[in-house]
């Protein structure tokens, strides 16, 4: 198949971007939408050009490094997928693909589609963890846990940090990522202990970053490959005002 | 030459080598740990597990990954799940068992004393992890679920549904990040090591690239680990993701680190198949699906029905019918040979024929009927009892049918999947002693990164259950003999001679290669690359193949430093620069491979040479003269020289190895 693409270049953080239309061909439909990249800066660079710099490494839908807006949407246009698992077949020949990268204030542009989420990292070391030196574990069977609430856990756990919800959202808000760690810890007996710190300084860090906040319109769930659903937020939010009002 | 390669294993009995260790091995005090800097490259599990441990001890830490999070590393990717010498099943399970299979599977070519380790403390990783609310598998009551994995006739691996290396590492990430936002770990993302920096014989340091604004930097650290993968993409096409390399290993090995068995790669039997040139990684589907799924090809060669469409009694089970104890559990390197045997005698599936079946229409049917048991249902249709069983698949393997459907697009609840092997897991790595210490002191290799525990086969479920264990329980505690004896060593600044020269050396190597400005792109050199190791040094390896391909190789090496093609500047974000860099290092440690294979006239484990077989095509082991780890010294470019350390074994008959 053919496709014209309209791909946002941008040097680095500091320089202006702008949209460049690019024409491949020969495009097959078990290509995925990255595969696709490929072929286009294998071109790019024969002919002494340079390639279109986007984030990749697992491409199987599990690292969260891929980050590609497709057409208005983050990931592109199918349900729970990332944009390396999405492919070719689901467009059509003769299609303008317009790929942009994820813009928020709080992930800046690296390059062209790459951009910087360390703003995640930070958020997870305000508190997104158990404060357990290695060592200091019981054995992993003293503590039965019910089915429902470990497979709860595990769902919120699933989260692949890719900022996808950041992208979908018009406020740039983070509420599902961080709602999604704040919920899996929430609903384990060893991450009661500091449950309510966690809230509180998790919540904070999000706000130090830059991310906006949430009015609750619900496209980060539609957009997440993952399907972090939005009753995360909900549990947040009590955590939350739980801290705020157990602190004062 | 042994003097070299003294592995330090303790003195002792197996099973009290290790605690007998920790109680005698030096200290460093707590007021000392705080001026002692320690880098640590690589954030996967091995690397985040031992950045976290060695912080929450006390001593600074510098960690280093080329991701933009330290949660991205390969291991991420890993699915099935994790070993564990728990017994939580009461099947028989013990350490000494855990040790044997590893010993066994690994075709008595993994060091003893390691191994009785690695049995030993797997316990404690589960519980850490655990610990930390890694949302492990669980069964009505509260309690842990287990599954088996191959090679093993016990059920001792944990597993978060098919995402456990996600889980596990998200777990010694989020240690990790404490750390960070403790103030005693400095994370470095977007950064690559480019080389070790040595001074008066030892690891002080390293050059790093900052990948954004491709600055070079210089640090220093009074050890330095490295925790930075296996080099699978050494056949340009592997389960491994993009990034993962061997750079910073091949560095290290050429300032003096001996790199170990490098031929003994793991060819993984259940991937998805090639699809076409363009592709750019390969699949792996879980091993776990071999509890239940059912392997086989036609009887008859050619035979071009769709699989449903083919009767039972025309079907070859054909692991069933060569290995009977094990049957679809055989180990991965019997499992891949097996298939690779029926595709190349014409019995192959699929448009390229390469390929064979794993069907899961039986243990749908079974599991339907176990569920209409469980819930009282007599009588229960067809429809249903399909519709109950699918559902049971889908809770243990949905994430892996959907990612099966999304690549191929067929749906593998109705119709079988077509696999294929395809490269996954180096067992080869840096050589390191008891200690994980490289032949450089100073310089720790932990993970997949070095090439201590599996032999020449690796277990499923072993290389997570391995990461962990050298990162959170064995590291900490054997740095200690070496940092114990280096507390008066001040930090030393990086504008000394040692880091100044690597500097410049590293330089020198970008502007070299920045200025070839030849015709061809990396990405085609790695691709042929990955066609000769594929074909001469993949599943089945020849004395002609070899030495043809080591000629190859050599040409390949040429042409790259005279016409590979680099866009864009060095002092940018430059992905193809990153690349050029490791395919180059991938070249020169491709070429050793092939001297390694070609070095042992035998077949063992993932290493199997035609030359050496059975009468039935199976691997013909040479104990007498090849029970030792080949463990190589860079001398010069393309020339290395071999180093033996002789295997011992005291505690386990070394025997033929048999799943029949
Ligand atoms: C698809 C797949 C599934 C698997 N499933 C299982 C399983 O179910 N069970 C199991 O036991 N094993 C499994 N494995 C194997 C296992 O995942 C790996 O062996 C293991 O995770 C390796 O961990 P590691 O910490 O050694 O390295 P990695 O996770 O590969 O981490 C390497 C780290 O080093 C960094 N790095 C590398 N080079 C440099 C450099 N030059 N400079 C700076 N940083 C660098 C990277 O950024 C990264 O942080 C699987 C492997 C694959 C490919
Ligand atoms: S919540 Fe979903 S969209 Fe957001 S980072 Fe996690 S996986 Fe990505
Ligand atoms: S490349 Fe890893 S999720 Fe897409």
């Amino acid at each position: 198949m053919n496709l014209s693409l309209k791909v946002w270049r941008q040097k680095n953080a500091n320089s202006e971007g702008k949209f460049q239309q690019y024409d491949v061909q020969g495009i097959s439909e078990d290509m995925s939408f990255l595969e696709m990249f490929d072929v286009l800066n294998e071109r790019l660079i024969n002919e002494g050009e340079s390639p279109v710099a986007f984030d990749h490494d697992c491409r199987e839908g599990i690292c969260g490094m891929c980050s590609m807006y497709i057409n208005g949407e983050p990931h592109g246009p199918n349900k729970g997928v990332t944009t390396c698992q999405l492919h070719m077949r689901s467009f059509k020949s003769g299609d303008t693909i317009t790929v942009e990268p994820w813009r928020a204030k709080a992930f800046p542009i690296v390059k062209d589609l790459a951009v910087n989420r360390s703003a995640f990292d930070r958020i997870i070391a305000a508190g997104g963890y158990v404060s357990v030196n290695t060592g200091n574990a019981q054995d992993a069977n003293s503590l039965p846990i019910p089915k429902d609430n470990a497979d709860d856990a595990f769902m919120a756990a699933a989260c692949i940090g890719c900022g996808a919800c950041v992208a979908a959202c018009k406020n740039a808000s983070a509420m599902l990522f961080t709602s999604a760690k704040i919920s899996q810890l929430a609903l384990l007996p060893q991450g009661q202990a500091e449950r309510t710190m966690r809230a509180e300084k998790m919540v904070a860090q999000m706000d130090v970053e830059g991310f906006g906040a949430c009015t609750n319109t619900g496209a980060c769930e539609a957009e997440c490959p993952k399907g972090i659903s939005l009753e995360n937020i909900a549990r947040m939010n009590r955590e939350y005002y739980g801290a705020v009002l157990s602190s004062k | 030459m042994s003097t070299i390669l003294d592995a330090k294993i303790p003195s002792g009995a197996i099973g009290e080598k290790w605690t007998k260790f920790k109680s005698s091995v030096p200290l460093v005090n707590p007021a000392n740990k705080r001026n002692i800097e320690v880098i640590v490259v690589g954030t996967g599990l091995a690397g985040a597990s031992a950045a976290a441990s060695l912080a929450e001890l006390g001593y600074k830490v510098k960690a280093f990954c080329f991701q933009d999070s330290p949660r991205r590393a390969h291991s991420i990717a890993a699915q099935g799940g994790i070993n564990a010498a728990k017994n939580y099943q009461n099947d028989g399970d013990s350490t000494y068992r855990l040790f044997y299979d590893t010993i066994k599977g690994g075709d008595y070519r993994a060091r003893e004393a390691n191994v009785h380790r690695l049995a030993e403390v797997s316990g404690s990783i589960i519980d850490q992890c655990v610990a930390q609310g890694v949302p492990f598998a669980r069964e009505y009551g509260g309690l842990l679920s287990n599954r088996s994995f191959g090679g093993t006739q016990v059920q001792r691996t944990f597993y978060a549904a098919g995402q456990t290396g996600q889980q596990l590492l998200l777990g010694a990430y989020s240690a990790l990040q404490r750390q960070v936002g403790l103030g005693n770990v400095t994370m470095m993302t977007r950064h690559e090591m480019m080389d070790v920096v040595m001074i008066d014989g030892k690891a002080r340091g390293i050059i790093a690239r900052d990948l954004i604004s491709g600055k070079l930097e210089r640090h220093f650290g009074h050890a330095v680990l490295l925790c930075t993968g296996g080099y699978g993409n050494v056949f340009y096409l592997s389960t491994n993701a993009m990034g993962s390399n061997v750079t910073a290993a091949w560095k290290a090995h050429r300032k003096g680190a001996f790199f170990a068995n490098p031929c003994y790669t793991q060819i993984h039997p259940t991937c998805i198949p090639v699809s076409g040139d363009h592709q750019s990684k390969l699949t792996l589907m879980s091993e776990s699906l071999r509890n239940d799924g059912r392997i086989w090809v036609p009887k008859k060669q050619n035979d071009n029905r769709p699989a449903v469409q083919i009767p039972e009694d025309e079907r070859d089970y054909y692991l069933e019918r060569r290995y009977p104890a094990f049957g679809n559990l055989v180990p991965r390197d019997i499992a891949s040979r097996a298939a690779k045997e029926r595709c190349d005698a014409g019995y192959g599936v699929g448009t390229s024929k390469m390929a064979v079946y794993l069907d899961y229409a039986e243990a749908i049917l079974r599991y339907g009927k176990g569920e209409a048991n469980k819930k009282g249902i007599q009588n229960a249709s067809d429809e249903e009892l399909q519709a109950m069983g699918k559902a049971v698949v889908k809770e243990k393997y949905g994430n892996l049918f959907d990612m099966y459907k999304q690549i191929t697009g067929e749906d593998p609840y109705s119709v079988p999947m077509r696999i294929y092997p395809a490269v996954h897991y180096t067992m080869g790595g840096l050589w390191v002693d008891y200690n994980l210490m490289t032949t450089v002191p100073g310089l720790y290799a932990l993970g997949e990164a070095n090439f201590s525990d599996h032999g020449a086969n690796r277990l499923g479920a072993s290389a997570l259950m391995q990461g962990l264990a050298d990162g959170y329980f064995v590291l900490p505690y054997t740095i200690g003999a070496y940092l114990a004896g280096d507390i008066r060593t001040k930090a030393i600044p990086t504008d000394a001679p040692e880091f100044v020269e690597a500097e410049k050396a590293v330089q020198a190597r970008i502007d070299q290669l920045m200025n070839i400005k030849g015709t061809k792109s990396v990405d085609y050199f790695h691709k042929k690359l990955g066609k000769i190791m594929w074909n001469e040094c993949g599943m089945s390896r020849s004395e002609a193949g070899l030495k043809g391909a080591i000629t190859e190789i050599q040409g390949l090496i040429k042409e790259f430093w005279s016409d590979v093609r680099i866009p864009g500047d060095a002092d940018e974000f430059n992905p193809e620069l990153e690349k050029a860099g490791r395919v180059a290092d991938f070249l020169e440690l491709g070429e050793l491979m092939c001297i390694d294979a070609l070095n042992r006239n035998e077949s063992c484990g993932g290493h199997f040479r035609e030359e050496f077989q059975t009468e039935d095509g199976e691997a013909l082991r040479d104990d007498e003269n090849y029970a030792y780890v080949a463990a190589w010294e860079f001398k010069e470019q393309s020339k290395f020289e071999l180093h033996k350390e002789e295997l011992v074994y005291e505690n386990i008959k070394i025997a033929q190895r048999s799943y029949k």
